[in-house]
């Protein structure tokens, strides 16, 4: 008996699709609120101290937090490599911003309290505010522009070639997409804040974040209404092989109707953007009345549906082509072999229970408010 | 125009790569470096040793920071820049990349976030756990990144398949498994270990010349020179092995290497200086040494090295077979992925040379069209360019040899002479500091500018790997990246200037306990205290 024949290649690529969702989701739950911070620092902290506090509340997290978007691109490389061979190359520059900024994170965190002078730490907090607010609004731009379709399309060697612009991305669909992202992350930030920190900078990211927490439900729901009356969608024409080799050929798929159809056809999934709504409002109102661990709660309620809502709206589609429909990347036709996917299946059977219980781990050991007596008095080893 | 794209693109990973490797080797070596400190420090309870942890912890955390960074960027770039080549060879390269973050990476940066702010959170023996798993999770993360780009080097447990336009894994065993990994694994974490070895050991001496911090650069110079040493040592024998596994699978790497032209009698002679010469194919003014490289490659003295001349005329042969592959893969493609018998049979028996028909594609579009003289050329485009890979070994082999040479003289001094160094050999220790980074660096460039012209060795060219971007993208990213990381580098290296500068930092209070403790111990041992002044 070959092992890898044991989970069948369909079942491993709804499995593979769950995962990706996890992992995305992963990401926005933990390095979210870093990114949230980052944003929030010029804003929360007005002394040095007051900002040392904020970034101690994620100093020693954010690393292992980042390893979700580490893991993520490596995931997707294993699994689906259309999707990372055609979306990375695609949106390029963007992508090399995305990177830019977020390069700036650990050199900014590590550096910035190394030395004494204002305008070197001004200069640092800068930066950390665009290694948060940066990749937190081309996210989401990325992800409205996914909706929509992205232009590209394969030649006969499968080789993917990139047509639109880099300015093509920011159009108003996408924009909107992306404050969602961004004020979903600060008003994650802001959660993690008033949990993590106290005095003036819990107060400001409390005021900061119960707006914002509001300007994201509104801008999702503003968003969910344009899917359903502007934006149109895509769908396999015929039997879905959902066994089929990954070569994207072999479906045939189009462009036409409505995303929305997704609700019809499956109305159990409404409960996403339900959570995702509420989520926001929700620690909207736990910030502003002072929830120290329902606000943060909330937001992760809101985090994951407004996430798992793209994906199960656009199931089973991950990058649909505008250019050519028939080059669209759905979860039959942009695998992993068989046997590559049944063996990171294993691993991340095996793996990712004991990430997540040392991670529980080390959170519990910095369980506790951080505070500017205690950056004091530790100036030199704390950031 | 599609040249300077594969240029651009070349010189772009070159870069960042390379600079992702000037943080690395520290961060591997000085990982364990401190964390057996640490294991001195909670084995003797002697402040001195945590005072030490302190000290190299926080160059080791000013250079990891720099290290993930630039991580960021390779994680990202395969996608970005080597589009086709993601395509292409995801099914298999992708996977240890992804392991890499469950099982490493994860791993390692949880826990650098503990090691630095956990210490008043955890107990001595807890935060000797967190060392440790942070160089665990630091060396583990090269085991897989090496276990991908030995795949690049030796593809083995993958084969093409036609229908999906790619290769895909047939033995995940056999990947991970791979011997070039192996050896290839071995062989850099031993040169990063090197590495933060001379780094601790010319800091340590820098002090020693200043007549500041000595007990704390006595002690650093002993365990740098003994881990130095024996890492150093290693370092040769795997990259033997190196070597060895290069006969057996990438014949035209090791011929570049030695400039061998000819097809050599056995047991083959070893060039030890000479000016290859590309255009005539023959190095002039040659020293050679007999019998050298015949043993070192083959183990033998009787299997002959194939030459440069020999391994392009076998490359034609390649071509031609290739091209029966390729011209089955056009008939499958015809088929929507069904063919007649006999193509599937001519198919399977030519699939493994169908990387070398792809090198035609930069003479012709359609390489089944393809003209003897375009064969020939393709042919010619299998041999790298000597020079640089004759002198970058070279260059780096000495090295190698001048580590060891000065490692066991540290060694020797350290254990045997009472700890007394010469100044002379002192200030060389401080000299010394830049060279294992250029050993890195060179070892690098022979082994990936040796792969060429492929990314995946004799399955996938380079210039088909490309991403197709235009070439203002590339430009831009290219130029952001030049002056970004040049920004960084300037601002680490301040950094660490500045903490080397400022020295360790001596808890008092904890020191002054603990002399206080052992006070009556120490003095009846030779009736000194170990430490002049607490407060040194």
């Amino acid at each position: 008996m070959i092992l890898h024949d044991l989970i069948s290649l369909d079942v491993l690529r709804v499995i593979w699709w769950v995962l990706l969702g996890v992992l995305l989701t992963g990401f926005a739950l933990t390095d979210g609120f870093d990114l949230g911070v980052g944003t929030l620092l010029p804003f929360v902290g007005k002394t040095d101290l007051e900002r040392r506090v904020a970034i101690n509340t994620i100093g020693p997290v954010w690393e292992g937090n980042q390893v979700w978007f580490i893991l993520g691109g490596g995931a997707i490389f294993a699994a689906w490599p259309p999707l990372y061979a055609v979306s990375f190359s695609g949106f390029y520059l963007a992508m090399f911003v995305v990177l830019a900024a977020l390069i700036l994170r650990p050199v900014g965190f590590k550096y910035r309290s190394k030395r004494d002078g204002a305008g070197w730490r001004s200069a640092w907090d800068w930066a950390l505010f665009v290694g948060g607010a940066v990749p937190a609004l081309i996210f989401g731009v990325a992800m409205g522009n996914v909706l929509q379709g992205v232009p590209f399309h394969f030649n006969e060697d499968l080789m993917s070639i990139y047509t639109g612009t880099f300015f093509g991305l920011l159009n108003p669909f996408a924009l909107l997409a992306g404050v969602v992202s961004l004020t979903m992350l600060v008003t994650h930030g802001a959660g993690w804040l008033q949990l993590k920190a106290e005095g003036p900078v819990a107060e400001r990211a409390r005021a900061i974040g119960s707006v914002t927490g509001l300007v994201a439900a509104v801008a999702y729901a503003l968003a969910g209404v344009w899917m359903a009356e502007g934006i149109v969608g895509y769908h396999i024409v015929g039997p879905a092989a959902a066994n089929a080799p990954s070569n994207p050929f072999l479906i045939d798929m189009a462009r036409g109707g409505n995303w929305m159809a997704a609700y019809d056809a499956r109305p159990w999934i409404a409960i996403a953007p339900v959570a995702g709504l509420l989520g926001m409002l929700m620690a909207s109102l736990g910030l502003r009345r002072g929830w120290e661990l329902g606000a943060i709660a909330w937001s992760k309620v809101g985090i994951i549906g407004i996430i798992s809502s793209v994906g199960l709206t656009m199931f089973p589609f991950i990058l649909p082509s505008s250019a050519d429909p028939k080059s669209s990347l759905t979860v039959w036709n942009a695998s992993s072999s068989q046997m590559t996917l049944f063996v990171m299946l294993v691993c991340a059977v095996i793996f990712v229970p004991i990430i997540l219980a040392y991670t529980a781990w080390v959170y519990k050991v910095l369980w506790g408010k951080v505070t500017e007596d205690g950056v004091a008095e530790a100036s030199d080893s704390v950031y | 125009m599609h040249q300077e794209l594969v240029d651009l693109s070349r010189l772009q990973f070159a870069m960042t790569a390379l600079y992702h490797f000037l943080f690395v080797p520290l961060t591997l070596g000085l990982s364990i470096i401190v964390a057996t400190m640490e294991t001195v420090y909670v084995m003797t309870g002697r402040p001195i040793w945590k005072q030490m942890v302190k000290f190299w912890g926080t160059l080791f955390g000013i250079n990891f920071v720099l290290g993930v960074a630039t991580g960021l960027t390779m994680e990202f770039q395969f996608g970005m820049n080597w589009s086709y080549y993601s395509h292409y060879v995801g099914d298999i390269f992708g996977a240890p990349l992804a392991i890499e973050g469950l099982m490493a990476f994860f791993l390692e940066a949880t826990f650098v976030g503990l090691f630095f702010f956990g210490w008043d959170k955890l107990s001595r023996r807890a935060h000797l756990v967190v060392a440790w798993l942070v160089a665990i999770g630091s060396n583990l993360s090269a085991l897989w990144i090496l276990i991908a780009n030995g795949w690049m080097q030796h593809p083995v447990g993958a084969t093409f398949d036609p229908v999906t336009m790619r290769m895909e894994m047939t033995s995940f065993y056999d990947v991970l498994f791979n011997t070039v990994a192996q050896a290839k694994f071995v062989h850099t974490v031993s040169a990063g270990y090197v590495t933060a070895s001379i780094f601790v050991l010319g800091v340590s001496s820098w002090y020693l010349l200043k007549g500041r911090h000595i007990e704390l650069a006595r002690r650093s110079i002993a365990i740098a020179a003994a881990f130095g040493l024996a890492s150093a040592l290693s370092v040769v024998l795997l990259g033997d092995e190196s070597g060895y596994d290069a006969t057996l699978n990438q014949k035209m790497k090791l011929a570049a290497i030695e400039a061998m032209w000819e097809t050599e009698p056995a047991p083959a002679p070893f060039t030890l200086f000479g000016i290859p010469n590309q255009a005539e194919h023959k190095t002039d003014y040659a020293v050679k040494v007999p019998w050298v490289m015949g043993l070192i490659g083959t183990r033998s003295l009787d299997t002959p090295i194939p030459g440069i001349k020999e391994l392009e005329a076998q490359a034609v042969g390649k071509i031609k077979s290739g091209l029966v592959a390729y011209d089955a893969l056009a008939a499958y493609r015809a088929g929507k992925g069904t063919v007649t018998p006999e193509i599937a049979k001519a198919f399977k028996e030519h699939a493994g040379d169908l990387g070398y028909a792809f090198l035609l594609k930069q003479y012709t579009a359609d390489p089944s069209k393809a003209t003897e003289a375009d064969i020939q050329k393709a042919a010619a485009d299998t041999v790298p360019t000597v020079w640089p890979m004759f002198w970058g070994f070279r260059i780096m082999v000495g090295l190698g040899f001048l580590f060891i040479f000065t490692l066991g003289y540290f060694f020797y001094r350290a254990s045997f002479r009472g700890m007394k160094f010469p100044r002379g050999m002192l200030v060389f220790a401080v000299a010394l500091i830049p060279t294992p980074w250029i050993a890195a660096e060179l070892g690098w460039f022979v082994a990936e500018f040796g792969r060429q012209p492929w990314t995946v060795y004799g399955v996938l060219p380079t210039a088909m790997s490309v991403s197709h971007l235009s070439i203002l993208d590339l430009s831009i990213t290219l130029a952001g990246f030049v002056i970004f990381y040049t920004v960084l580098f300037i601002v680490e290296m301040g950094l660490m200037v500045k903490y080397i500068r400022k020295g360790p930092y001596m808890e008092v209070e904890e020191t002054e306990r603990w002399m206080a403790k052992h006070e009556h111990r120490l003095r009846t041992h030779d009736g000194n205290l170990p430490f002049g002044n607490p407060a040194e």
